[in-house]
Order: C-alpha cells, then sequence, then structure tokens
C-alpha cells in the first residue's frame, strides 16, 4: 500500500485527507425523527449522509494510489480513529473497505453510546467533540510531517451536523492556530441547519473552503467538485468563495456567543459584561468604571452593510 | 581523516574559550580561522564527526537526539510550570500575565557589534535573531506593541515607533544594518523612557536590550535613569553577547527584569525567545482594566460597501462593526463612527494557551501488559505504536487527567504548538452538565 510504494513517486498531488466524521446521536436522530423541537428536519439521515462519505472517500483512493484517508469519528463522548486507509490490513478492494469502516464506526458509535449512558442527561450537550477530533487529526498529522522529508500534502475535512459546543471555544481556537502554524488547511462542510461560527473561523484562518451545501440529497457531488482537488489544485478551479464569517467569541462566563464584550487587559478574557474581579486571573478592576467610554454612545449613525 | 587531526583541537579550544571571551581571544580565533585552509575550516567550524556515536557493534551511527530533546523539552516544561506555580503562590490554575505589552528593542550597532565571534557578525547574527523574535513575539502577545531602538556613535535613535505589524518592524530593521562608534546605555534608557510613559496604563511597559559592548559612554549619572525606570515602573531585561557587566546586572535586578549572557549563536536565540512569552505580571506594574470591544463579522467575499475609514466603495473582506454596523476595512482598529475597540476575536484567543496551560505530563516506563484493562499499545494522538517504537526508546508519557498515553513526540506537540490535550478534549465530564 501507500507505505511500501517507493517515496520516489510522491509528489505535489499526494494528499493525506483526515476526514472528520459527526456521529453525534442527537443530531441525526433528531434529522430521522423529524421531531421538529429545535430543527426543521435536515433530508438527510444518517445512513444516506454514509452513502455519500464512503463513495467520496474510495473516490479519494482511486484519484492517486498513493493518496491516504484517515476517518475520525467526534462523538458526544468520545473521539477515536475509525479508519485509516495506509493501515493496510483492511484489504484493498472497494466492498472490504466499506465492510470494515462500517465495523469500525459500528464499534464507536456503540462504546459512545455507553459512556453516554453512565448517569447523562441528553438535553445538555448536543454538540460534537469537535475540539477533540481537530486535536486527534493534527497529531496523526504531525507523525506524518515527522516521518520524513517526502510526505502527502495534509488536509483536514470537517463534516459536521450538530452545532457548535461554546465550551470548546478556546479548544478549537488552540488547534486552529496550531494547524494555521503548520500550514494545515481545515475544510468544512456543514450539513447541520445553522452555520458552524468554529468552521468559519477554521477555514478563514487557515485557508481551507468553507461550504454549507443547498441540496443535501447531492451531498456526493458537493463533496467531489468542492473538496477532493488536491491543495495544488485547487489554484485552478473555481471554488465556493467565502460568505462572510462569523468572528463572535465566547464569553468565559456563560459560554455564549457574544458580538460585543469586555475583555481584561492582563489575561484577555472575554466577558459579557462588567465585573469587580476577573474570574480567570483574579485582577481587581477598581478604576474600571471611571474610565467609561462616553463617546461610544453619544453619537450613533447606522450604515447599511449591504 | 587527517583533516580530523588538524582541525579538531583547534575547534574545540574555540569552543571552550567562547564562554568568556576578550579581545584578545577573538583576534586569536580570527588568525587560527586565516591559518587554515578552506577544507581544514570545514571540518573546524562544523565538527561534524561529533554526531556520530559507536554503536554495540563497533559500527558508526548519527547521534539519537530525540531522548535527548525529549529531555531538554522535559526540563523547560517543568520549569516554566514552576515558575508559574510559584508566581500564583499555590498551585492553583490562575496565572496572572500581562498580555498587553508596550516592548521596545534596543540594538546596540556600536563599534563592538562588528566583532566576528559570531558569524558572520554579532550585528548580523542580532538581526537574524530579532527578526524571529518580533515574529515570535506577535505570535504570543496579541495587541502587543512592539518598538525598535538602535544604540550608535553614543546616541539612541528610534528605527521604529510601537507598533503592531512584525512586517514593518522588520523592515525597518534590516535597511539600518551598520555600525559604529561607541554605545550609550544612558541615552537609550532616557529615549525609551520618554516614549514609554506615554502608553495606556493598562499596559505592561518593558525594555529588551541586545548588548553586545562591554562598555557604556554616558553623558550624565545612569544610576539616576535606572531610578525613573524603576519608578515608571518599566522592566529592563538585557541579553549580554560578551560577558557580564556589573551595569546591566544592576539594571535589570532594579527593574525586575533579567538578565542572561549568551554562549552562542544557538544560545543567544534561545535566551531571546525566553522573552517571547509573556511574563507573569508583577501586580503592581499595570493598572487592570476590562476594556469594552467588539468582535466584527467579516462580510461575504461579493458584498459591495462602503467603508467608513477610506470612505470608498470597495468589493468584498471587510467588517461590520457590531455597534453601529459600520464597515472598516482592518482589524484592530477603533470604529470612526460610535469608537468601540474593533478587535478579532481569533486574534485575542491565540494567547488564551497561556491562561489554561496543557498540564505537564508523567513520565511512564513500559507498563507491563497484561496488568492494565486497555494496555496502552499505540499513542491515543497519532496512533503510533508504543512499544517497538524509535527501536530501543520504549518511554513514553501520560496525561495525568484523562491517563491517556502518548509518544514522546506528541507530548511536545502538544505541550509546544497545540496546547490542547487530545485525551481530555476527546471526553467530556459527566457531571458538568
Amino acid at each position: 500500500m501507500a507505505s511500501s510504494v517507493s517515496s520516489k513517486l510522491y509528489s505535489d498531488d499526494v494528499s493525506l485527507v483526515v476526514v472528520l466524521l459527526d456521529v453525534n446521536p442527537f443530531f441525526w436522530a433528531g434529522v430521522n425523527a423529524n421531531s421538529g423541537t429545535n430543527q426543521p428536519a435536515a433530508a438527510l439521515s444518517f445512513s444516506k449522509f454514509l452513502s455519500h462519505v464512503l463513495p467520496f472517500v474510495s473516490s479519494i483512493l482511486l484519484i492517486n494510489p498513493l493518496n491516504q484517508v484517515v476517518v475520525i469519528a467526534a462523538g458526544v463522548k468520545s473521539c477515536g480513529y475509525i479508519y485509516d486507509s495506509g493501515g493496510g490490513s483492511d484489504g484493498t478492494s472497494v466492498s472490504d473497505l466499506r465492510a470494515g469502516f462500517l465495523r469500525r464506526l459500528e464499534e464507536f458509535v456503540e462504546r459512545d453510546r455507553q459512556l453516554c449512558r453512565d448517569g447523562e442527561r441528553a438535553a445538555a450537550t448536543t454538540s460534537s467533540l469537535l475540539s477533540g477530533s481537530l486535536s486527534l487529526a493534527l497529531c496523526y498529522i504531525q507523525r506524518v510531517f515527522r516521518s520524513g522529508i517526502l510526505h502527502p500534502q495534509p488536509r483536514i475535512l470537517c463534516l459536521q451536523g450538530s452545532p457548535d459546543g461554546p465550551d470548546q471555544y478556546v479548544a478549537v481556537m488552540n488547534a486552529i492556530f496550531s494547524a494555521q502554524r503548520s500550514v494545515v488547511p481545515i475544510d468544512s462542510c456543514v450539513v447541520g441547519i445553522r452555520h458552524s461560527a468554529f468552521l468559519q473561523q477554521a477555514s478563514h484562518i487557515t485557508g481551507g473552503i468553507y461550504l454549507k451545501p443547498q441540496q443535501l440529497d447531492a451531498l456526493f457531488q458537493y463533496l467531489s467538485v468542492v473538496f477532493a482537488a488536491d491543495l495544488q489544485s485547487r489554484s485552478f478551479l473555481q471554488l465556493p468563495k467565502s460568505a462572510g464569517v462569523d468572528f463572535r467569541a465566547s464569553c468565559f462566563c456563560h459560554k455564549k456567543p457574544i458580538d460585543r464584550g469586555y475583555v481584561c487587559s492582563v489575561c484577555l478574557s472575554i466577558f459579557c459584561k462588567t465585573h469587580k474581579k476577573c474570574s480567570t486571573c483574579g485582577s481587581d478592576f477598581k478604576q474600571a468604571s471611571a474610565d467609561s467610554r462616553s463617546k461610544s454612545d453619544s453619537k450613533r449613525k447606522t450604515l447599511e452593510a449591504s | 581523516m587527517s583533516g580530523n587531526g588538524v582541525g579538531g583541537p583547534g575547534g574545540r579550544r574555540d569552543a571552550g574559550a567562547r564562554g568568556g571571551d576578550d579581545e584578545e581571544e577573538d583576534e586569536e580565533e580570527g588568525l587560527e580561522g586565516e591559518g587554515l585552509a578552506a577544507w581544514e575550516r570545514a571540518y573546524a567550524d562544523e565538527r561534524s564527526w561529533e554526531s556520530l556515536q559507536e554503536d554495540e557493534s563497533g559500527l558508526l551511527r548519527p547521534i539519537d537526539t530525540k531522548t535527548f530533546q525529549h529531555a531538554q523539552y522535559r526540563r523547560r516544561l517543568l520549569l516554566r510550570t514552576a515558575a508559574a506555580a510559584g508566581d500564583s503562590g499555590s498551585a492553583a490554575p490562575r496565572i496572572q500575565r500581562g498580555l498587553i505589552r508596550y516592548l521596545y528593542v534596543v540594538i546596540d550597532f556600536s563599534r563592538a557589534a562588528s566583532e566576528t565571534d559570531y558569524r558572520p557578525s554579532r550585528m548580523a547574527v542580532v538581526a537574524k535573531c530579532v527578526e524571529g523574535f518580533v515574529r515570535e513575539f506577535f505570535d504570543q502577545n496579541p495587541l502587543s506593541h512592539i518598538g525598535l531602538v538602535a544604540i550608535k556613535d553614543g546616541i539612541a535613535h528610534r528605527l521604529t515607533e510601537l507598533g503592531g505589524s512584525p512586517e514593518s518592524q522588520i523592515r525597518a530593521l534590516m535597511g539600518k544594518l551598520e555600525c559604529s562608534g561607541d554605545p550609550s546605555l544612558q541615552n537609550a534608557l532616557d529615549l525609551v523612557h520618554g516614549f514609554l510613559t506615554q502608553v495606556p496604563s493598562y499596559g505592561h511597559r518593558e525594555i529588551l536590550i541586545l548588548y553586545s559592548a562591554l562598555t557604556t559612554c554616558d553623558p550624565g549619572n545612569i544610576m539616576e535613569t535606572i531610578e525613573n525606570c524603576k519608578k515608571a515602573k518599566i522592566r529592563c531585561s538585557v541579553v549580554g553577547l560578551s560577558a557580564e557587566i556589573y551595569i546591566c546586572k544592576h539594571l535589570c535586578a532594579e527593574t525586575g527584569g533579567s538578565y542572561t549572557v549568551a554562549l552562542d549563536e544557538a544560545h543567544f536565540k534561545e535566551l531571546l525567545q525566553e522573552h517571547a512569552p509573556p511574563s507573569p505580571a508583577i501586580a503592581e506594574y499595570a493598572v487592570a482594566n476590562l476594556i469594552k470591544m467588539g468582535f466584527p463579522q467579516r462580510g461575504a467575499e461579493t458584498i459591495i460597501a462602503i467603508c467608513s475609514c477610506h470612505k470608498e466603495p470597495k468589493v468584498g473582506g471587510g467588517y461590520t462593526c457590531p455597534q453601529c454596523f459600520a464597515r472598516v476595512c482592518e482589524l484592530p482598529t477603533e470604529c470612526n463612527i460610535c469608537g468601540l475597540t474593533l478587535v478579532s476575536s481569533p486574534h485575542l484567543a491565540r494567547s488564551y494557551h497561556h491562561l489554561f496551560p496543557v498540564l505537564p505530563f508523567n513520565e511512564a516506563s513500559v507498563a507491563p501488559l497484561n496488568s492494565y484493562q486497555k494496555s496502552p499499545r499505540t499513542c491515543f494522538g497519532c496512533q503510533q505504536d508504543l512499544l517497538n517504537y524509535g527501536s530501543k526508546s520504549s518511554l513514553h508519557v501520560s496525561c495525568p487527567k484523562c491517563n491517556q498515553y502518548f509518544c514522546l513526540d506528541c507530548d511536545i506537540y502538544i505541550h509546544e504548538s497545540l496546547h490542547n490535550c487530545p485525551g481530555c478534549e476527546s471526553r467530556r465530564e459527566s457531571i458538568l452538565s
């Protein structure tokens, strides 16, 4: 397999794609049941979603025999590797790939479910562990970087459906900056209802592509048209342009996204309202109130942005 | 092989002498260098045989640097954690660091900077390292400002004003690379003191002096200047390139800075980089404050809007003030319409790893395999095989919080770059909800 082929064959267009698969049962169950408590049911069920993703994974492997795909599942309680085409033990034919993939995925979901069952209320956590899966992907990519001068070009593809977990803000940001430092683009394809601010920022900062497909029935086409091309070829393609980036931060006190807030001058923690004391670093803001910006409210003028 | 005989001992002696070199030895080294032929110098300078070692069967192989590097890194990490814990009084996770810094880098471009004990010259090495430092500084300290000052011909002059863009600083520095005359520590301190007293009270004022010379040629009493700096709460640090000097030591001790002297280029670089992460804040050095800020959204690439800063219609990009919805072109800035400070939130987030550091991992030797239910066969991060990886060292580490096992490479990557423990991020505590 990939590792056994002479390294001389490596060129610019050999890619390593780390796919982060959202297997959050709360999201996919919500889609299935069409219960409509919080979302007007996306058009895609998990099995249909997989039937789009699996051919995409095999098509990446077919584009170039040296290409490598690693799939990491992000659950509610855990993250784990579920497929590595460089591992070599799963066999080479497409049906073997599929069987191995599904078997590992099933094991993972079962394990995740058991972790969930340990005294857990469902409603509190509906986000997947994006930060954990990103961290795992980056660790794997670092290992590929270490393997020698000739290595495939790595990139990360997030397939996310569930909403962002604001409590992961710091961790996700850390992962994004680390990816930026090692020049690993993070592509994202959002199959959920709402845009994902985390993934918008991730793709914007690392130079990846952010896409929220309109027609989820045609997911495979979106994936193969936008995300299958290697980094070298991207410059020749007309890829979707960013439709704005949501740069809101999460406040440290309530973990909710805000667009205006108060920043501690000592540690740069963000709060949604004024405090007497910084809860992160313990500094006192005694003189803080005296120095208010009277200027800000005096003249207000609204410009239509678009 | 005869090259070793000629160049080897000479090269070694140089290395020994470099720690405390003075004028005479510099010349001696220069002469010695010229006495050798070019091919001999290659051996004398590089000492390539030092990176080889003999294994059990007598074969030569490159030294296994991995364990060594890892040990070095761990020492650094533990030192850092200890310093942070010591500062906050206990092991509590509250770490006060001055994240908004106003730093002037003072570079000595006097005659002494033309010495060639660093190659090609002290000046070139300093310039190269400062370039790396400036980038690293902005990476680690968003919203901080840096300025450059050069000392030359007995006077100090400002190369750049305090600014937030690494590129313009580096460009200004590279354009002014020449050295002459005597250095004057006092003039430099006076000049920078004048600038730093104007910065906002919540900012941390710092001076970092890269001093090549062994003397200072001052117009007045430098002790008064040092006293002034102390009063203005300016923290002065010095990295010396030649030998320790009393006045620098005194300056740093008075103002709470650190004084270090470099042995060679690599050491100099290391010492300089130590100043990049924000130092644990000294409580009374700056007034804590809450600053109201907005985090604007970035507009779509296709939208046309008139920006409030240039009053011109622009296609795409641009940010929208969350308070008054005016369009601005660049961040960070202050909104022209409503005066709100606008920053990009990722900018702030860049420094959060200082606040929530990853705990140092515990070293774990090879555990007896069957004693654990899930024996750590592979690294949790990269799936590297832990048992027969690297052929001999099967040393690995485990996170004290989530008890996952990691290989040494991942350990370094996690603490130096990622700042997330993949194990802890891959699980969610049930208690929280």
